[in-house]
């Protein structure tokens, strides 16, 4: 096999190649002269105005301040929905009665809540965490709770028939065999945690990617709008790649 | 140790959908004893099975433990199901360790009994694998070890090799004779394959089936130490023939 054939043949090298067509385009375009760089600012402005972030120590700080959101309403959601989501999924008197409930707020679109969260908690972080919860809480939640109800009943009944009661059960056989969706799920409902944050953000926030986008519209900086989405996407990318390892490497057996 | 199943019956559903499964059935079981029961589907043995484990309750009817009611599983009564049955993400020594883990023996102890009973089952080698890395065959040994290793006292076998190739099926059945043999364990084996129940069991009861019921029982005393010359023997084709048979002859469809 020629290095040629070895590239192309590796996993990443189509996707990269797929984005380094975007990108050239896009430098063509710009530097073309064609379209207006107040709409679409060259790759040169938006890394000079990267740079320029960086060196100033803003770009560092508004991304650990959406990560944190991010993490702190995460966590709050995928601590809670695990518990809860096995709950459901093993007792039929829970499910019936929560996920009526479930049901009708997952439908409830998380941004509506933003009003409500200011007035009841202000401008601070909390209502930003909340609302990530909220917008997170309940997907994570029902997943969870259709993963349990997957468990075969064979691998539920030999623990019982092994002397096994309800809560080793839940901890030593349902918990392991869900791990693998669980862990999806939270990869998957992670990119509406980021969603949210930069839509908290765009409302009220002093600092934060979604801030600093909302900043720059008030300026006309488009180069720094698109500074800010492509650290967000590479933030975003970032973690699922961070999932997938995870998942690789505690669910050897479910590949 | 003494099992005692005392006319059971088992219904399930209401109304129109009322169906009876298991109609005054009764049976019982010593120590070392080895009984089958076979039948067709829709003889309801497999819910024989999950009532004398614990997993259903009889609709009426009792079925005792030495004396004592049986309410619910138990690790006094060891499983093993037709398939699906391993902790896909544990290696098979640890699928062995289960259940003594769950019944909070120490660690030692656990580590030395896996270690055994992997080799009463011939897989000492196959220890650290994953179940999806082992044949159907040895899945099945490995969840016989498994059952084995809680203790039971006595050890029941829901189909074990019904998912199995037909050679597969026989050395396994010759395996579990000898395992039988070695250890002195009591089982109660359920099939639909008349000839395994017969190479098997010392007694064996024959379901018929819409509801299912006790028709048969025979007691079986075959030298049993060439199994595969027990199974041309012309002594061994007679009776499974004339069993057949009775099977055939319950099965409604055929015989009308």
């Amino acid at each position: 096999m020629t290095a040629l054939q070895r590239l192309i043949r590796h996993p990443w090298s189509l996707g990269l190649l797929a984005i380094g067509i975007v990108l050239a385009l896009w430098w063509l375009i710009t530097g073309s002269g064609s379209v207006n760089k107040l709409f679409l600012p060259a790759p040169q402005a938006v890394w000079q105005a990267g740079q320029q972030q960086w060196s100033s120590g803003m770009l560092l700080q508004d991304a650990v301040a959406s990560t944190r959101r991010v993490f702190l309403g995460f966590a709050l959601s995928a601590g809670l929905a695990l518990p809860v989501g096995i709950a459901m999924g093993s007792n039929a008197v829970i499910c019936r009665l929560l996920e009526p409930l479930m049901g009708l707020i997952r439908y409830m679109p998380a941004p509506a809540f933003i009003p409500l969260l200011i007035i009841y908690f202000g401008l601070d972080e909390l209502p930003k965490v909340l609302l990530i919860f909220i917008g997170t809480f309940f997907f994570n939640t029902l997943m969870i709770m259709d993963a349990v109800k997957f468990v075969p009943r064979e691998l539920i009944e030999t623990a019982r028939t092994l002397g096994g009661r309800t809560l080793p059960i839940l901890v030593r056989v349902v918990a392991p065999f869900i791990a693998p969706q669980v862990l999806d799920a939270y990869r998957i409902n992670m990119a509406s945690a980021w969603n949210l944050v930069i839509v908290a953000e765009l409302v009220a926030a002093t600092e934060g990617l979604g801030k600093r986008i909302s900043l720059a519209q008030r300026f006309l900086r488009t180069d720094e709008i698109f500074l800010g989405l492509i650290v967000i996407g590479l933030i975003g990318l970032l973690i699922d790649l961070g999932f997938r390892l995870l998942m690789r490497r505690a669910c050897r057996w479910a590949n | 140790m003494h099992l005692q199943i005392s006319n059971v019956s088992k219904t399930f559903g209401w109304g129109a959908r009322r169906k009876q499964v298991l109609r005054q059935v009764s049976f019982h079981v010593h120590t070392g004893d080895f009984v089958a029961l076979v039948g067709s589907s829709g003889s309801g043995k497999s819910t024989m099975m999950r009532l004398i484990a614990g997993l259903e309750q009889p609709s009426s009817g009792g079925i005792t433990l030495n004396g004592r009611a049986v309410r619910g599983p138990g690790a006094d009564r060891g499983m093993v199901f037709q398939n699906y049955s391993l902790y896909p993400w544990l290696t098979a020594e640890q699928n062995v360790a289960f259940g003594m883990e769950l019944q909070g023996r120490n660690r030692r102890d656990v580590r030395e009994r896996s270690a055994y009973f992997l080799d009463v089952v011939g897989l000492a080698d196959a220890a650290r694998r994953l179940p999806r890395e082992l044949s159907g065959g040895m899945q099945q040994r490995v969840a016989i070890a498994r059952a084995l290793a809680a203790e039971p006292q006595v050890l029941l076998l829901d189909e074990p090799f019904g998912a199995l190739d037909i050679q597969i099926r026989e050395s396994m059945q010759e395996f579990l004779h000898d395992l039988w043999q070695r250890t002195g364990l009591t089982a109660v084996l359920i099939t639909h394959d008349l000839e395994e129940a017969l190479l098997l069991a010392g007694t064996v009861h024959i379901l018929a089936p819409s509801p299912g019921r006790i028709v048969r029982s025979v007691t079986v005393s075959h030298d049993r130490s060439a199994m595969a010359h027990l199974r041309l023997s012309p002594a061994f084709l007679e009776l499974r023939e004339d069993l057949a048979q009775c099977l055939r002859g319950l099965e409604p469809a055929l015989s009308a």
